[in-house]
């Protein structure tokens, strides 16, 4: 194991796959200068800014054959594909029966607090949940982050990643270069183990989660610490155990609550006879405020949660 | 350009197969047997099949809402593209795709579209991967002038030059974008024309002349084979029948153009051209083939009608690719 950054994961995670399958290559506005140098232009190529264009044409490399990797860079440049994501990518395999399968990987920068405003600070990936035939996945560490872009790369379906900006240069414990790992898409982890309240966090707000869980064990409350780490499909069993055990939820995300992952997640929590009876006292969202992102320093700390909030919200959990 | 009289013939077989699937359908959507929309391509079959006339299975199409024409110019076969408009499990999309999504990608067919100008990124991608195969394949965009009113055009275009990508650019100008007339939507006459902002060849043709656009497309498909990029062709021609089958969207159009242009048929025009000029050809021949595609026509009802709809749980089946 050694200690990397979360963006230097994600070259590793491109360069170890291509090295193992050269039907792989990559399209983007700003072609990666580390990848470029090892597979050469050809595989690792600068795209015109044309995301419509680029996204489509994964598509339709993926039903030649190859297995795309497109990088939008953020999210906000998805928006002018969406013709291609939505109607094409996510329904092509299902609306030709199945005919042949399109292993695409789609990377999209997401969230706030870079002072970027309105629209290069958005984390809209509910949207994308909301379309049948993507599957989505949104690591929160280097370690899960490499090992669930190489099992993204290895799917045949379009997956997209999304990849919170903050987190680009956190550094986490992640297995030697070359020491091949995957982490199964779908499949949610516990980054701490409590009794007393389930905090479902999603990406950046893992940390502030984990974070907000030691305050509120000084003050005797024992919180676990759930990260989905795939959106879709949703591990929706290992949450409704964690709250079944603990009596309580609360969902931390970055996203806006209106029709969002948190609302997704809560809900699969209350609809489900079981684990409703289990619980103690009603669910609670902590989320940022339903605006566009403002620029000015003040004002966006405002609209996003942190790790205060998180322990305002999971006090009145307790106190439900 | 010489084509060999059988193949004059095969292409004139191909034409007529698609004109008289295209009336089957229309016939059967409106006694409720094909169910949503349907968009005929009665009145262009020459450029479907004068294009596809120069593919092999290796190479890729893309077609757009109203694509029958393209399938079968293609190879598709007529049972499995029936059955999908009459919503079977025998179907190309075992019933979940319909009229406007009918791929087979075993013979390079990547699928009708639903959306204008939607299919434009997609083969370029194609296009790449067949630059990227080295083996000579060609990708072709069926599309028509509405699209090329549309940003993915552009974008798509300016790749596919920029890359040398092997594609040929088909434009299907019938002269209207759904209900509203080219005339009213296109900066220049010509979609042609855009060809010069990004460094390409642009060609008018006559698409209702087979051989006209044979010869087109063969000089863009050498062009292309030979790495030397994308080509776009406009075929000038003309849907007879109304945007959709879907009644209650009344036919806009003067009358009296539509009933110029049938008198510039594609099919009649081949016909003529095979007896007066080729001389080999007689009515009772054009009479048998007729006969013999709409035996193959009703053969293809008939397997639709005997093939079971799919099982209504098969509904969540082919979300994801295993």
């Amino acid at each position: 194991m050694r200690e990397i950054t979360y963006a230097q994961a994600g070259i590793e995670a491109l360069a170890e796959e291509m090295r193992r399958d050269e039907k792989i290559f990559h399209l983007s506005t700003d072609a990666p200068g580390p990848l470029i140098k090892e597979f050469g232009e050809s595989r690792i190529r600068a795209t015109p800014i044309a995301e419509s264009a680029l996204t489509g044409m994964a598509i339709g490399a993926a039903g030649s054959g190859y297995r795309p990797i497109v990088d939008w860079r953020q999210v906000t440049f998805a928006f002018v594909a969406m013709d291609q994501i939505v109607n094409q990518a996510a329904k092509i395999h299902y609306m030709f029966g199945g005919q042949t399968s399109f292993p695409i990987l789609y990377r999209a920068g997401v969230g706030g607090g870079g002072r970027s405003a309105a629209q290069h600070s958005q984390s809209p990936y509910s949207m994308f949940m909301n379309m049948a035939g993507l599957k989505i996945i949104l690591a929160s560490t280097p370690y899960d982050l490499k090992g669930l872009l190489k099992s993204a790369i290895r799917d045949n379906n379009p997956v997209i990643s999304f990849e919170c900006n903050r987190l680009g240069g956190m550094t986490g414990q992640v297995p030697d270069a070359g020491d091949d790992y995957t982490i199964p898409i779908g499949k949610a982890d516990i980054k701490r183990t409590g009794t007393d309240i389930t905090i479902v966090a999603l990406a950046w707000q893992v940390h502030e989660a984990l974070a907000a869980a030691e305050i509120l064990d000084k003050e005797g409350v024992s919180a676990e610490v759930l990260d989905p780490r795939t959106l879709v499909p949703m591990d929706v069993d290992a949450i409704r155990t964690s709250v079944r055990k603990t009596g309580r939820l609360l969902v931390a995300d970055e996203a806006g609550p209106t029709c969002g992952a948190s609302a997704e997640i809560a809900m699969l929590v209350t609809e489900d006879p079981e684990t409703f009876r289990a619980l103690k006292a009603p669910p609670k969202r902590v989320c940022a405020l339903q605006v566009p992102i403002p620029y000015s320093p003040g004002l966006e700390d405002h609209v996003f949660p942190e790790r205060n909030r998180i322990v305002a919200g999971a006090r009145e959990v307790m106190e439900a | 350009m010489d084509i060999a009289p059988e193949k004059q013939r095969d292409m004139l077989r191909q034409m007529q197969t698609i004109r008289r699937f295209e009336e089957r359908a229309s016939d059967d959507y409106h006694a409720g047997d094909i169910y949503g929309v349907v968009h005929c391509y009665i009145g262009e079959e020459a450029v479907a099949v004068g294009v596809c006339s120069h593919l092999t299975d290796d190479d890729k199409i893309i077609s757009t809402h109203r694509g029958h024409g393209h399938c079968i110019a293609k190879g598709a076969d007529l049972n499995r593209m029936m059955a999908e408009l009459y919503g079977r499990e025998t179907g190309y999309c075992k019933g979940k795709g319909g009229s406007m999504h009918i791929a087979d990608f075993g013979i390079g067919m990547l699928g009708a579209n639903g959306i204008v100008a939607g299919g434009l990124p997609i083969i370029a991608g194609a296009g790449l991967a067949a630059q990227m195969d080295g083996q000579g394949g060609v990708a072709v965009c069926f599309f028509g002038d509405g699209a090329s009113n549309a940003g993915p055009f552009h974008e798509s275009i300016n790749i596919a030059a920029k890359w040398k990508l092997p594609i040929l650019y088909v434009c299907e100008n019938n002269l209207h974008s759904a209900q509203t007339p080219a005339s009213k939507t296109l900066a220049q006459d010509d979609v042609a024309a855009r060809a010069a902002g990004y460094g390409i060849p642009g060609v008018i043709v006559d698409g209702n002349d087979i051989f006209a656009v044979h010869e087109a497309a063969a000089v863009a498909v050498a062009r292309a084979r030979a790495g030397e990029g994308p080509t776009l062709i406009e075929c000038k021609t003309y849907r007879w029948r109304a945007h959709t089958e879907r009644p209650g969207q009344p036919d806009q159009r003067d009358p009296a153009e539509i009933e110029a242009w049938k008198k510039t048929d594609p099919i009649a025009r081949l016909v003529d051209h095979l007896k007066t000029r080729q001389g080999q050809f007689s009515d009772e021949e054009f009479e048998a083939m007729d006969a013999e595609i709409l035996g193959t026509i009703q053969a293809s009802v008939e397997f639709s009608k005997a093939s079971p709809f799919p099982a209504p749980e098969a509904a969540l089946e082919d979300l994801f690719a295993d």
